[in-house]
């Protein structure tokens, strides 16, 4: 019994290796996908391939790229560093692709970018935040794109908003002293706030996973503000709206993406009305990319894209887009033909700035009557 | 077992660097050398928490609590403090400086737990190492200077095959050394029952806390390697689950086992790449429903059957030959 079970364990193993030594199709472009498909991230690593694999669908309906049909190796990095810079390695020496689209967690992709360096193989990583996936320590990773907007630019965009559109003059922000995400966000909207000539009466830090915000909340409230910036993430948001109206707030809240869930409603009620959020692009938007997306999408995978198919969607598409205008699978006329990106992309118009950011509007979402409604588009 | 067996173990090493040189020239591309590196930083982790799970017997799982020490420790001093690179031959000994202090400050977290935690015992110092080993990632994600919750970026890739392989040789030596000698002996005598070690007048909690300490250091070492290796290091790196991962190994190696260890770490790393390739590749040809990302339910489920087939690890307490420990009876 041992024996016949270790034999025939042995024998899947020699022929899974042998299999995947398998011969490979004609002349193809290959394209390398990473996602955490498997992990903690796992359902964002499962949006961002929808949004890949569906790009190169549409690419490959329309005859291909240069003359070549499109490949797309998609691997999983397990939302893991290592796992991440051995499938940066084995998709440019195993794989031979010619460009990666990936990846979604900052701390995987940072271990992807400098392979992607130092063979010259172009990445644009749809959703990495962390600004030093693509400058790190003064320098520019060459060949290093991202395709989302980085938490400065939220801040900076909600602030606008506030500021503009809301006609708010005092503003307090509450923020999670722990989380990098929601302490960069709230440092950008209170700097560009000030910097428009409003005034920023309370800046409020509270410990990560606290529950109960009323000291922060109190002092907010005192301060007299005409809007609150609030950058957490959905769940303490709802709880913090709910503590902040119960003080008696009525008046508008502001955050970033991390509002971007069907639960913030259900868990704030009433509280998160009067709230709006920046988020990459919203699905009412009435542009022809946003509907053709939200109507493809939907038809194939039975469900609305969300920000993670969306920006996996329009990184494919930028990148394709630059091979095709480099008209060659050369990595340095790839990252030339990238830095030119003029894009019609679902999530806006977009082209890299010097640090190879995007630069793009931010759509700004409403809650309305328990529904997120697309309010405006707010340019930095 | 008078004859010095350490230049036995050096010939392993030396044909092994020398097959992957020749290899290099037939196709074994950066691909499969960064395997070859990741599972030799993985013998580093494995064959140090085999002396404390192992030969000593006391359970920890907070391993790379003290991997993380060793990884922000000299990925510090070669990023922060001297700003080394790999491009200058002669920075290389500050690296090897670098790691050396990691794995030292290592052993010193691990001392300054041991003494009050080595009294537990089983479970319960299982569960005090956990707690350890988060609570160090949890400092390391509250150090700013460090990169807080963005980690430690940009260090320098001075992990070469053949750095990563140096250490690995002398991880297996030193703690394989230690096994075979007088201390090696009173170690297993604490395991296997520590109230009669005790009672035949071994210093246990003095040998515990050495182990742990040694354990600690090459551990430390070991995580240096790794962040210099990737190039980065991230509290979320050195989490809980990680720790679980390099139990593994020591548990499909065979508790007690170095060569077991060595092998286990090399099999796995392998096997999930192996996996999940193979996996791919067979949905693409066949247009079967599993895909690569079914690899976790496979290797899963060779873990059962190794510990269902083979409970004692694929090594049992038994050593490679020429490097034997004398078997103990099966009880």
């Amino acid at each position: 019994m041992k024996r016949t079970l270790s034999i025939v364990a042995l024998a899947l193993l020699v022929a899974l290796a042998l299999v995947s030594c398998a011969p490979k199709g004609p002349a193809e472009i290959v394209i390398g996908g990473v996602g955490p498909v498997s992990g903690e991230a796992a359902t964002f690593g499962k949006s961002t391939q929808e949004g890949c694999e569906l790009a190169v669908e549409e690419w490959n309906a329309k005859g291909g790229l240069l003359g070549q049909k499109i490949k797309l190796v998609y691997e999983d990095d397990k939302g893991d560093a290592a796992e991440g810079a051995a499938v940066w390695t084995k998709l440019i020496q195993q794989d031979k692709v010619v460009a990666i689209v990936g990846t979604v967690m900052s701390k995987v992709s940072l271990a992807g970018a400098p392979i992607s360096e130092q063979y010259g193989v172009p990445m644009i990583s749809p959703t990495s935040t962390n600004p030093s996936v693509t400058f790190s320590d003064g320098k520019l990773r060459d060949f290093v794109f991202r395709a989302c907007f980085i938490d400065p630019f939220q801040g900076t965009v909600g602030a606008k908003f506030a500021y503009d559109d809301l006609g708010a003059r005092k503003a307090a922000a509450i923020f999670d002293v722990g989380n990098d995400y929601t302490k960069g966000l709230s440092e950008f909207f209170r700097d560009t706030f000030v910097s428009l000539g409003g005034e920023v009466v309370a800046f409020e830090a509270h410990p990560t996973g606290a529950t109960d915000f009323k000291a922060q909340l109190t002092k907010i409230v005192q301060a007299g503000p005409d809007v609150v910036y609030i950058s957490d993430y959905y769940n303490d948001v709802a709880l913090i709206a709910k503590q902040l109206r119960e003080l008696g707030f009525t008046g508008p809240l502001v955050g970033g993406d991390g509002w971007d869930s069907p639960d913030l409603v259900k868990l704030g009620g009433e509280a998160v009305e009067n709230g709006f959020f920046t988020n990459h692009y919203s699905k009412d938007d009435t542009r022809p990319e946003v509907q053709d997306f939200v109507r493809k999408y939907t038809a194939k995978y039975g469900a609305a894209p969300d920000a993670l198919a969306t920006l996996a969607y329009d990184a494919m598409n930028i990148m394709l887009d630059a091979i095709g205008r480099a008209g060659s699978t050369e990595g340095v006329k790839i990252r030339d033909a990238l830095k030119a990106t003029d894009f019609a992309a679902v999530s806006g118009r977009t082209t890299f700035d010097a640090q190879h950011n995007p630069v793009k509007a931010a759509a700004i979402i409403e809650i309305k009557g328990g529904q997120q409604v697309y309010r405006t588009t707010v340019a930095p | 077992m008078k004859i010095p067996r350490t230049p036995w173990l050096l010939v392993v090493a030396a044909g092994f660097w020398a097959a992957v040189q020749l290899l290099r020239l037939v196709g074994f591309n950066d691909y499969y050398l960064f395997i070859a590196n990741l599972s030799l930083v993985y013998v580093i982790l494995a064959v140090s928490l085999n002396l404390i799970n192992g030969i000593i017997g006391q359970f920890s799982l907070g391993h790379m609590g003290f991997a993380a020490v060793g990884a922000y420790v000299s990925g510090s001093i070669t990023t922060l403090i001297f700003k080394l690179s790999p491009n200058v031959a002669a920075h290389y000994p500050g690296f090897v400086l670098a790691l050396v202090a990691g794995g030292v400050a290592a052993a010193l977290v691990g001392v300054a737990i041991g003494f009050p935690t080595l009294r537990l015992k089983g479970d319960y110092l299982a569960i005090v190492t956990l707690g350890f080993g988060e609570i160090i990632r949890t400092v390391f994600n509250n150090i700013d200077a460090v990169g807080g919750p963005r980690g430690l970026l940009g260090i320098p890739k001075f992990s070469t095959f053949t750095v990563i392989l140096a250490f690995a040789l002398i991880t297996v030596a030193v703690i394989r050394n230690i096994a075979e000698s007088a201390h090696g002996r009173n170690m297993i005598a604490i395991r296997e029952n520590e109230l009669a070690a005790d009672l035949v007048g071994i210093d246990t909690t003095g040998y515990k806390v050495k182990a742990f300490a040694l354990g600690a250091f090459f551990a430390g070492i070991g995580g240096g390697l790794y962040a210099h290796l990737l190039q980065i290091a991230h509290p979320t790196q050195f989490g809980f689950i990680y720790s679980v991962q390099v139990l593994i190994m020591v548990y499909a190696g065979g508790v007690g086992s170095l060569t077991g260890s060595v092998l286990a770490a090399f099999a796995l790393t392998i096997l999930t790449q192996l996996l999940k390739s193979g996996l791919s590749s067979l949905k693409s040809l066949t247009g079967l429903p599993i895909g690569g990302d079914w690899y976790m339910v496979l290797y899963a489920l060779l873990l059962i059957l190794i510990m269902l087939y083979r409970t004692e690890g694929l090594m049992g307490t038994r050593e490679a030959k020429l490097m034997v420990i004398p078997e103990e009876d099966d009880k």
